[in-house]
């Protein structure tokens, strides 16, 4: 018998790509020999769900494109031509839909996991960095598909997007005019949205998450507990001690998590794909139309949060571009976690008081600001006159106001509490429950 | 003083808006598996409102899902195309149908998804005269429509109490008034299923769809056991 050429000693087909290509060191590396913590949690899935989302959306996406048509004067009939002549055009396109909810439903969750668990302490700075970065990437993506209905809501919300970049001092309405192609959003805009949805930002986000997952296999995965599992090591083999295998262990435990996604995915695509106005905004089943400005312009509830930020800070110097840049700033500031977090342990297990409160009212604004970006701003009404300061001022205004206040003192003052904290020892092992 | 007009009309303009908001609509009984009410509601809409309003979007031969046969189709319904594969379009051109209602009539085919069942619902029986205005009717659901009453000669007359803001028919028509809410329930519900004519196979199918994956998920909630039983 020849000797085998290749470090896995394979046979047959799999030894000659061996030969050629490393397929059984990818393998051995990346699934079977990667090992994880055992004591991954109900949090531990969303990152898998995510991939899984990515990869609906490119092949949705893929068959969508082959009917659509990036076109002023056709894309909303090529829309309802989808919906109505396709085969099964409509599963098609509200998987495409809910998908793109579901995406952001599975990455703050799974950003929310990061955050609870210490996830971007040292030496996972990196991976972070790469997430906040498929995060950015993520909400232009959505942003430049939801102009391509070419729906009321489409455009007029294209528009509001559009106009922040007029609001930067002195090169602002040129910067606008330059990113339309157009005086105004028009069948250019359409041209060039379509162009970054489907070809540059998929493949920013493909290389993004492969930068994601091959940080995470160099570092290795934390956990609920914040232990770094590769301290304890079997003496004999190297393996550690609290991992296991991420095949076929994670492989068939994240099975579990795809199937109830999947039940979730799937009946709110055949029993709810509108779902109440929030994934399909009934505006957006009128053509868009640049004479007639809809009364009430919200963006989809995943920039909600963001675009209550920028709606709660007032005006300086007739100038609207503090609350762009404040908005900008707020999801920006992810990029800073790793190094506001001065606290000696990562998990929230091990935490003190002070961070469980803070990021407590982190979510608590974050949630509020996501409704209140939904509403017009004048939905409780006014202040009675009467009360000074206040008087006569929009009550969900002051209300975003605040919490966006507390949205940034989490991350401003986590210097602070994270140091000041009272934290518990760590166990030099992981527990299970 | 340009920026105290525009915060008064902006003011003025929010007004308007909360009351359009209030005013509670009935909710539209509509049964979309009653394709008899389906096939009323499609010889009404291709009847009056298929002659300003089209309905590009939407096949003749789509009809054939509520139970319509082709030559059912062709002989009674096939009044603007020729095939029936063709859309329903008007001959109207846009540019008259302004100059004449101060407004294009628009597209149907998705009116149920954009302005609500119960809207429409609503709308169809909110009709009122109203001698101020030059084509003689208002609506109570949508103040100042450009529309005209298609159906007065079925509904009848209606006349608002300006102090309760109720309407009371004023002059009957050739139904009363629970024929024409049967007319307009059908009429709802074919525009409802036309706002997307799959809706009724979609939500079948995720019954098989969704069951399938709770039989999934209690096998790979199995395998996981069997795998991770070892692991302590």
């Amino acid at each position: 018998m020849t000797k085998k050429n290749n470090s896995h000693n394979a046979n047959g087909l799999i030894g000659w790509i061996d030969e050629r290509f490393p397929l059984s060191s990818f393998i051995k590396n990346h699934l079977t020999g990667y090992y994880a913590p055992k004591n991954f949690n109900f949090w531990y899935f969303f990152g898998a769900l995510a991939l899984f989302v990515f990869v609906v959306q490119i092949l949705t996406g893929i068959f969508l494109t082959m009917h659509y048509k990036p076109d002023a004067s056709q894309a909303f009939a090529s829309i309802e031509y989808i919906m109505r002549d396709v085969s099964f055009g409509w599963l098609i396109r509200y998987m495409h839909s809910t998908g793109a909810s579901l995406f952001f439903v599975v990455i703050y969750l799974h950003m929310f996991r990061g955050l609870m668990y210490g996830s971007y302490q040292k030496p996972r700075e990196l991976l972070w960095i790469f997430g906040v970065a498929i995060f950015l990437a993520l909400m232009a993506e959505a942003f430049f598909g939801y102009l391509l209905p070419w729906g009321q809501m489409s455009y007029w919300g294209a528009q509001v997007i559009v106009n922040l970049f007029a609001t930067v001092p002195f090169i602002g309405p040129d910067l606008a005019e330059w990113v339309r192609g157009d005086y105004l959003i028009s069948d250019a805009t359409l041209n060039r949205f379509f162009a970054f949805h489907v070809i540059a930002l998929p493949l920013a986000l493909a290389g993004l998450i492969f930068s994601h997952l091959i940080a995470l296999h160099e570092v290795g995965s934390n956990n609920p507990d914040g232990i770094e599992i590769k301290k304890y090591k079997d003496k004999k083999t190297g393996i550690p001690l609290d991992g296991i295998p991420f095949h076929p262990y994670y492989t068939v435990k994240d099975l579990i998590g795809l199937t109830v996604f999947l039940i979730v995915f799937a009946s709110i695509i055949f029993f709810a794909p509108e779902m109440g106005g929030y994934f399909l905004e009934a505006n957006n089943f009128i053509p868009a139309d640049p004479l007639v400005t809809p009364s009430h312009i919200a963006p989809v509830w995943y920039f909600t949060p963001f675009y209550s930020i920028l709606r709660a800070v007032p005006p300086i110097l007739n100038s609207q571009f503090p609350g762009v840049a404040a908005m900008g700033l707020s999801v920006l500031i992810f990029f800073l976690v790793p190094w506001l977090d001065k606290s000696p342990v990562r998990s929230i297990r091990y935490k003190g008081i002070l961070f469980k409160r803070w990021l407590s009212a982190f979510v608590v604004s974050f949630i509020a600001l996501g409704y209140l970006g939904t509403v017009p701003s004048n939905i409780w009404g006014q202040f009675p006159i009467i009360i000074p300061l206040l008087g006569g001022a929009d009550i969900a205004t002051v209300i975003a106001r605040i919490f966006t206040i507390i949205y940034f003192l989490f991350f401003i003052l986590m210097p602070i509490y994270s140091k000041k904290d009272k934290t518990k020892s760590v166990p030099t092992r992981v527990s299970m429950k | 003083m340009k920026k105290i007009i525009f915060i008064i009309l902006l003011l003025t303009q929010l007004s308007i808006f909360a009351s359009e908001e209030k005013i509670s609509l009935e909710k539209a009984p509509i049964d979309l598996t009653n394709q008899s009410s389906l096939q009323r509601g499609a010889k009404t809409f291709i009847n009056y409102c298929l002659n300003c309003h089209s309905a590009k979007y939407m096949r003749y031969n789509k009809l054939m899902d509520i139970g319509l046969s082709k030559k059912n189709i062709e002989d009674n319904l096939l009044f603007t195309a020729d095939k029936i594969g063709e859309p329903m379009e008007i001959s109207m051109p846009v540019e008259e149908s302004k100059k004449w209602f101060g407004a294009t009539p628009p597209d149907l085919s998705v009116v149920a998804r954009s302005r609500g069942r119960d809207w429409i619902y609503n709308y169809m029986k909110g009709f009122y005269r109203d001698s101020s205005r030059e084509i003689g009717w208002n609506n109570l659901v949508y103040v100042n429509t450009a529309m005209p009453h298609i159906l007065w000669e079925l509904q009848g007359e209606q006349k608002i109490d300006k102090v309760t803001g109720k309407l009371s028919l004023s002059k009957p028509g050739k139904l009363n008034q629970k024929e024409y809410d049967a007319v307009i329930t059908d009429l709802t519900n074919f525009l409802t299923f036309m706002s997307e004519p799959d809706q009724l196979k979609r939500k079948r199918m995720g019954i098989y769809v969704v069951g399938f994956l709770f039989l999934l998920l209690f096998l790979v909630v199995k395998l996981k056991q069997e795998f991770w039983k070892d692991i302590k």
